[in-house]
């Protein structure tokens, strides 16, 4: 247990000491142990590097340290060797022992770990090296592979808490305060919000106590990049909010994180218990005089709680249901005291923006979208995982270049961000640069950073409803038109891909659409309409050969497809035969094969099966 | 005091009082379902939504939350706005298409039933307009009912839809609901409502049946007046 450290001097020597008692040459095997990696069974490959460094007797002789997500997740379990920064993928959950003696004593690489560039071909040995990292700027995300989450002397050895001393000892509040206004750090979660401004007016605003807040409701499908900070850096998010809390003059905190994330909730709590124990949180922070301490709320897996005063609702402990804010939180927020919630993201940016200061941060991004932007790449996408890439990147870097391009060399059809209630951006805009404004010019918006990539095996309209569906699941019901008009557009997307769309449904979509964007009560009401007005946007032709002529372009709307055998290419294999479950494929052996459209219940397991792609889904 | 302008007409108000409440002081008519004088504004219904200008910003605000302020510019019946109540009403007649008071303010306004919008079969009356759940928390004190699940599902029920024991049978639920959808059945010596059944009390001097027991047993502890000075009904007091 550390002792309390008293003062911006004190730290300093702690650091020093700990990062003296670190060889920066002595090898040091590092897993993630993400929550992806996690779900490959690295707990596995973790107790089995353990085992083997003691019958080695290496243990303390070679470090060996378990990191949070390092971003790369599609190539999990993931190895990393220090000094050299050696990269291992894929590695086996029995690898362990091989690593230590091939790679770790004698110098061998292990080939078959090693990264492919599928453009190349190339075998890549160092991490640095790989396009995935390589192309990115991993500002805020870089340190999870260099620190265990769970060991504060980890953060503080590379240097963690400075800028917290330097905030607490030489800056006033509110120079703190215009650092971040200079620096035109804008709200991660969602809406792009100035985040210095938001702390101006809950300074200024008149009420006591005043709250700060960290949002960790993440709930869009497939976005885990708060997730993934919250788990692999704790002590990163922790210091941003403690610098916040001095900047606006509160003393209690709260970290509002999903209890579906329970990796997260965990590395806070011994986050929290650490800095504590550190003299880093609680009374007399590092000598000062200020006194701040943080909770933790989880919650109960809605994602409306995510929208501002949901979430004050639901750590009030009422039901989480929104209110009209024309009274800012900054003002009247939780229990109607000055609030100032920031999401994950935002508060991570922080320790960096004071350390490194305004100027040095503001030289990273756009005009008006400044620093860097942590993306969850999902979807149709070689490389899935998490990205961090300045403002402004494009799209196309984004989605080829770092991504990987889609798999199987299939083509590039859309590209859905903002979560469920952003929009599907088409091919002819890839060479956007994504900020906050540039997205919300052509219809999506930046969300909290969630993006799925879509290929030309994916229905648009199929895409709309799927959203759709989720909002209909998600709305919290306090007002009409999201509750009633949001499950009425879902019947109407139902019906279209089903077979039974009019021909005046699209406008009716539109309508219905511009009727919830003005009249719904919250910011997920008011988007809801977005992946429908989007996709009708940019494929109304999709939209048109449901409706029209009762066909689904890309093959998926089951309703809408026949599936059938390309004579020309068949060869009568019989695997088409053998993987049918309901008999619909038949056919004698080397004689083209048939598909009976009475037996088929279109599940598409002779196309998955078929070698030839001989099986046509029209 | 501040000056803004609905619809044309310059008015003067008191700086923060609602824009619905404005607009009625001055006899200009904004529909609402789910407001009531007693009743702090929820803005649930979504009907009373108006155009708002204030310096460059035009947006569509809700009139029962939205605070007067100098110089505002508010238009009640714009098309943005119209196209908002004509969904809500289009929405709300699919929802409930039982209920009269809807048809009747639907046929007030022109808005017809949208084809498209299949009528739910569940006969249920329930808008969700709160003012049974707000008045039962608010103004009796109870909190015998409130909201279960949520979105599409939403439904205002006792916990658990069991018999609630907090329940006083006053009816005041029923009494707020706009749309009748709270049955409540007064017959001699009881009345039932939300499934529970109270025994009813006579008037001391007239004779007849009055109220619940229940109820006039939570007035008194509330009020601290005996429960024999309740025991007279209101035209005999």
């Amino acid at each position: 247990m550390m002792s309390k450290i008293k003062s911006f001097d004190e730290l300093k020597s702690v650091q020093e000491r700990l990062k003296a008692g670190r060889d920066p040459k002595k090898p040091c095997i590092t897993v993630c142990v993400g929550t992806g990696c996690l779900a490959y069974g690295t707990q596995k490959l973790v107790d089995s590097f353990r085992e083997e460094l003691a019958k080695r007797d290496l243990t303390g002789k070679i470090d060996f340290r378990t990191s949070g997500c390092h971003g790369f997740c599609e190539r999990g379990p993931m190895v990393v060797i220090f000094p050299e920064k050696i990269f291992y993928q894929r590695v086996g959950l029995m690898d362990a022992g091989e690593i230590i003696d091939k790679t770790v004593l004698k110098g061998e690489i292990i080939d078959r770990l090693l990264y492919v560039d599928p453009a190349t071909g190339e075998k890549i040995i160092h991490e640095d090296d790989v396009p995935f990292y390589k192309k990115q700027t991993r500002l805020v995300f870089g340190q999870n592979s260099k620190v265990d989450p769970q060991s504060m002397d980890d953060y503080l050895a590379i240097g963690g808490y400075s800028a917290l001393g330097k905030a607490l000892t030489t800056m006033k509040p509110e120079e703190i305060i215009q650092e971040v206004i200079k620096a035109n750090l804008r709200g991660r979660g969602g809406g792009g919000f100035p985040a210095g401004w938001k702390w101006d007016e809950t300074r200024k605003a008149k009420g006591e106590p005043k709250y700060i807040i960290c949002n960790a409701d993440e709930g869009d499908p497939g976005a885990y990049m708060d997730r993934s900070l919250l788990e692999g850096n704790p002590h990163l998010v922790l210091e941003g909010m403690i610098i916040g809390a001095y900047a606006i003059g509160s003393s209690q905190g709260y970290i509002y994180v999903r209890n579906e994330y329970p990796l997260a909730v965990k590395n806070i709590h011994i986050a929290m218990r650490q800095a504590r124990e550190a003299g880093l949180l609680g009374d007399n922070i590092l000598g000062s005089g200020f006194n701040f301490d943080v909770k933790i709320n989880r919650g109960g897996g809605a994602f409306v709680c995510g929208e501002s005063s949901a979430l004050f609702a639901s750590l009030e402990g009422r039901a989480g249901e929104p209110r009209a804010k024309y009274i800012h939180a900054t003002d009247k927020g939780l229990y109607d005291k000055p609030t100032n919630l920031n999401n994950v993201e935002t508060w991570g940016n922080i320790p960096f923006i004071i350390e490194k200061g305004a100027d040095w941060y503001a030289s990273i991004g756009t005009e008006n979208s400044k620093g860097t932007k942590i993306f969850s790449l999902v979807g149709k996408i070689n490389n899935t995982g998490l990205v961090e890439v300045p403002m402004g990147t494009t799209l196309r870097k984004i989605v080829f270049e770092i991504g990987g391009g889609i798999p199987e060399g299939r083509k590039f059809k859309a590209i859905q961000t903002g979560g469920p209630s952003g929009g599907c951006i088409p091919e002819k805009h890839l060479d956007l640069h994504v900020d906050f404004d540039e997205l919300t010019k052509i219809g999506s918006m930046m969300g909290s950073g969630g993006m799925i990539v879509m290929d030309e095996n994916n229905c648009m309209v199929d895409v709309a409803r799927y959203f759709t569906n989720f909002l209909v699941s998600e709305s919290c019901g306090k007002c009409v038109p999201c509750r009633e008009g949001i499950r009425r557009m879902r019947d109407i997307l139902v019906d279209i891909t089903e077979g039974r769309g009019q021909e005046s449904d699209v406008e009716l979509l539109e309508k219905i659409s511009r009727g919830i964007k003005d009249g719904a009560l919250c910011a997920l009401g008011n988007s809801a309409p977005n992946p429908v007005l989007s996709t009708i946007r940019y494929f109304r032709d999709e939209y048109v050969a449901h409706i029209k002529e009762k066909r689904c372009p890309a093959g998926v709307c089951r309703d809408l497809i026949t599936y059938s055998v390309d004579p020309a290419k068949c060869t009568g294999c019989t695997v088409c035969s053998k993987v049918c479950p309901t008999g619909a494929a038949s056919g004698e052996k080397k004689k083209v094969h048939a598909i009976d459209p009475a037996k088929c219940t279109k599940c598409g397991a002779c196309r998955e099966s078929c070698k030839f792609d001989s099986i046509i889904v029209r | 005091m501040i000056n803004l302008t609905i619809d044309n007409r310059k008015i003067e108000a008191e700086a923060g009082q609602a824009v619905l409440d404005v607009a009625r002081e001055n006899g200009i008519i904004i529909p609402t379902l789910c407001s009531h004088e007693s009743l702090e504004p929820t803005g649930s219904c979504r009907l009373c939504v108006v155009e708002a200008k204030q310096g460059k910003r035009t947006r569509i605000v809700t009139s029962c939350l939205y605070p007067v302020a100098e110089g505002l510019v508010v238009d009640t019946k714009s098309e943005r706005v119209m196209n908002v109540r004509r969904l809500v009403l289009q929405l709300l007649l699919a929802r409930c298409p039982e209920s009269e008071q809807l048809k009747e303010m639907a046929a007030e306004m022109g808005v017809a039933a949208e084809p498209r919008f299949t009528p739910d079969k569940d006969n249920v009356k329930c808008i969700l307009c709160r003012m049974c759940v707000r008045t039962c928390e608010k103004i009796v004190g109870v909190s015998a009912i409130g909201f279960s699940y949520r979105g599409t599902e939403k439904n205002v029920c006792t916990p658990f839809k069991e018999d609630s024991q907090t329940c006083i049978g006053c009816g005041a639920c029923a009494y707020v609901c706009p749309t009748g959808h709270i049955e409540m059945e007064t017959t001699g010596d009881t009345r039932t409502i939300w499934g529970r059944t109270f025994k009813m009390k006579t008037c001391k001097v007239c004779g007849r049946y009055f109220a619940p027991e229940d109820q006039l047993a939570y007035i008194s502890e509330k009020t601290g007046v005996p429960a024999d000075n309740l025991a007279i009904c209101i035209s005999c007091r």
